[in-house]
């Protein structure tokens, strides 16, 4: 029983981080696409800069995912940048 | 560096460590989970850069291009075809011959809409009768392209959207790798033949830091060229109309909004017309495409491209022309600057700018690249190996990353080459010849596949690279048996497509046969210190340091 707890508090932070780099990033990366249309600049121009950037920002967050020293420090981070954005997305969604 | 290797293996949850472990143990996993298929991406990819040359050199029956034909009169020739072989078709596109061309590749689709793939239609095109080419029915260097991003036997969304996870791993592989490797520089120029895990590492950290510009640029301009589909919500919230779409849509490509047909029969002014007004703008043998929706209709519109060559750029610029008058209605040859950026971001890519010298630079420099993935790959198994408990009866995950290494990387020199082999060796008149070329690539490759399964590791990859280094060798003779056109009359008509071809095999049957020589000798080394116990070897590893 208590190798099996063991285990869980070694495998459950490594799986929360990889879902925090997969899904995390790319819904930040989408979330950073979609708010630079509140950027003042054209609307076909704005989609292809969200685009163009959105890799990198989704590189970005995997390395800072893996980067932090706990999986509960990456989670907050992707939330506090997200939680930022929204606003903007929301606003140059309209 | 040998000992951050081995904890992060140890302790991959990422508490309590350096950040150069956290990104080491990143770079690790991320390079191996799509290792396989990054590396058959690469591969496939750096052959692309030569895809125009490989495919008339797998078109033998048509005669190279002693001089550019005039694009003009060959557009209206084609054009003329397509009236006869594909009346009413309600949009078609043609590629005009250049100097890496002999042929004119052409698509359409039906006016008549059949289930699945839309009543589309390709073929390739003779500049000098404008007919079907009569040449053997191959995809050509097309394969290794279209491959190279969107695989085979399994539908074109899905294997783009895999080739979009892989670029995506192996960005985050590139900037882990770098964090992780604090000494770039020195490492670089600190080289250790023959030491094995050392050597591996220091070829691997020599081939990525070289290439590292070149890595980098082609990984992230690889996601480039089919961001749209990874990445469409911003595109999604933004616009909300047809018209809005097509906005965007036209910064991106010149292909031409089909809009509604008038159901009244015109005639198509000349296309020679349209072309030579392009040429005047551009130059003689600047036209790269020529697009026309509702052919034959009163609403036909047709639109003349710029070439690809002589510009990085890959945004478009066209001149649109009204079908049944031939009058010129607007010249398309400017884009927003974020669209000039992707632009040129795909430009980069593809390499379609390049002269020759250029296209043999990107070609290098994108092998090591695949070296650089290859070596990544074997190295995992080089360092997992001096921890086994017993070397010699390994565990299943390891066997299956060896076996695995093997069948990709010498493998799909083997299948590559079998792929050529079966375009001179397959009959002629065989139904679905193409498709064939392909299975053939396939069933040569699964066939590496069972053979190294089957086969002790060290043989496998010794065998194999022999394999591919036979093939290669012996693929010139195999063109000089079957077609008319062997090395030596290449070489003195001064015919360099085919003469590269010949001259590149045995210049790779060279380069797999050292390789294969190397594993064998090095074999022997792996057995004397696999001896030693594995706190021996490592210890030793981090004493190099």
């Amino acid at each position: 029983m208590t190798s099996l707890v063991h285990r869980a508090r070694s495998t459950v932070p490594l799986i929360s981080r990889i879902v925090a780099a997969l899904v995390g990033g790319y819904a930040l990366a989408a979330l950073v696409s979609v708010a630079v249309l509140a950027l003042p600049i054209g609307r076909p121009q704005a989609v292809l800069v969200g685009q163009l950037a959105s890799f990198a920002v989704y590189a970005g967050a995997v390395i800072w995912v893996f980067a932090v020293r706990s999986a509960a420090k990456a989670w907050t981070g992707l939330v506090v940048v997200v939680l930022a954005l929204l606003p903007l997305a929301w606003w140059g969604a309209r | 560096m040998t000992g951050r290797g081995v904890e992060v293996e140890d302790d991959p949850r990422g508490a309590g460590r350096g950040i150069r472990q956290s990104m080491s143990g990143l770079h690790t996993w991320a390079g191996l989970l799509l290792g396989w298929i990054l590396y058959a991406m690469f591969l496939t990819g750096t052959v692309s850069y030569f895809k125009d040359e490989l495919s008339q050199w797998m078109r033998p029956e048509l005669p190279r291009l002693q001089q550019l034909p005039d694009q003009a009169v060959v557009a209206q020739r084609v054009a003329d075809e397509l009236g006869i072989i594909a009346p009413g078709a309600s949009q078609w596109s043609l590629r005009l011959p250049d100097a890496r061309n002999n042929s004119v590749y052409a698509f359409w689709l039906g006016a008549t809409r059949g289930p699945g793939r839309r009543g589309f239609a390709e073929g390739h095109f003779d500049p000098a009768t404008g007919h079907s080419v009569s040449s053997r029915d191959t995809l050509g260097g097309d394969f290794f392209y279209r491959f190279h991003f969107q695989f085979y036997y399994m539908p074109v969304l899905w294997g783009r959207l895999l080739a979009g996870v892989a670029a995506m791993f192996m960005l985050v592989a590139i900037v882990a790798g770098v964090i992780t490797h604090k000494k770039i520089f020195v490492d670089f120029f600190t080289f250790r033949w023959g030491k094995g895990q050392r050597s591996w590492l220091d070829a691997h950290n020599a081939l990525s830091v070289f290439g590292l510009p070149f890595h980098a640029m082609i990984t992230y301009t690889g996601l480039v060229t089919l961001m749209a589909l990874y990445m469409p919500w911003g595109e999604r919230a933004a616009f909300k109309t047809p018209a809005e779409r097509q906005q965007l849509a036209a910064e991106l490509s010149a292909f031409l909004q089909p809009g509604k047909p008038s159901g009244q029969p015109v005639p198509l002014a000349s296309v020679e017309a349209m072309v030579r007004q392009a040429q005047q703008r551009w130059g003689h043998d600047a036209i790269g495409r020529v697009n026309a929706v509702h052919p034959g209709d009163a609403a036909a519109r047709v639109a003349v491209t710029r070439a690809d060559a002589s510009r990085v750029s890959m945004s478009p610029q066209s001149m649109e022309f009204d079908g049944t008058t031939g009058e010129l209605l607007a010249v398309h040859d400017h884009v927003g600057a974020a669209a000039e950026t992707r632009g040129v971001l795909y430009g980069l890519h593809l390499g379609r700018f390049s002269d020759t010298v250029m296209r043999w630079l990107y070609f290098l420099v994108s092998l090591m690249g695949t070296a650089m993935v290859g070596t990544g790959l074997v190295m995992w198994t080089v360092k997992r190996r001096q921890k086994l408990p017993d070397p010699h009866r390994p565990h299943i995950g390891f066997r299956l990353v060896e076996r695995l290494n093997i069948a990709t990387i010498a493998g799909l020199s083997v299948a590559m080459t079998g792929f050529l082999w079966a375009n001179r060796l397959l009959p002629v008149a065989l139904p679905a010849r193409a498709g064939w070329e392909i299975n053939a690539f396939f069933i040569v490759w699964a066939a590496t596949l069972l053979h190294a399964l089957l086969r002790p590791a060290r043989s496998a990859w010794v065998e194999q690279l022999w394999g591919a280094a036979v093939l290669l060798g012996l693929l010139p003779i195999l063109n000089a048996l079957t077609t008319a056109r062997p090395l030596w009359r290449s070489l003195a008509d001064g015919d360099w497509v085919f003469a590269g071809v010949d001259l590149m095999c045995w210049a790779l049957a060279l380069l797999h046969a050292v390789l294969a020589l190397r594993t064998a000798r090095h074999g022997a080394g792996v057995r004397s210190s696999t001896q030693r116990s594995p706190t021996v070897a490592l210890a030793s590893g981090e004493g190099a340091r």
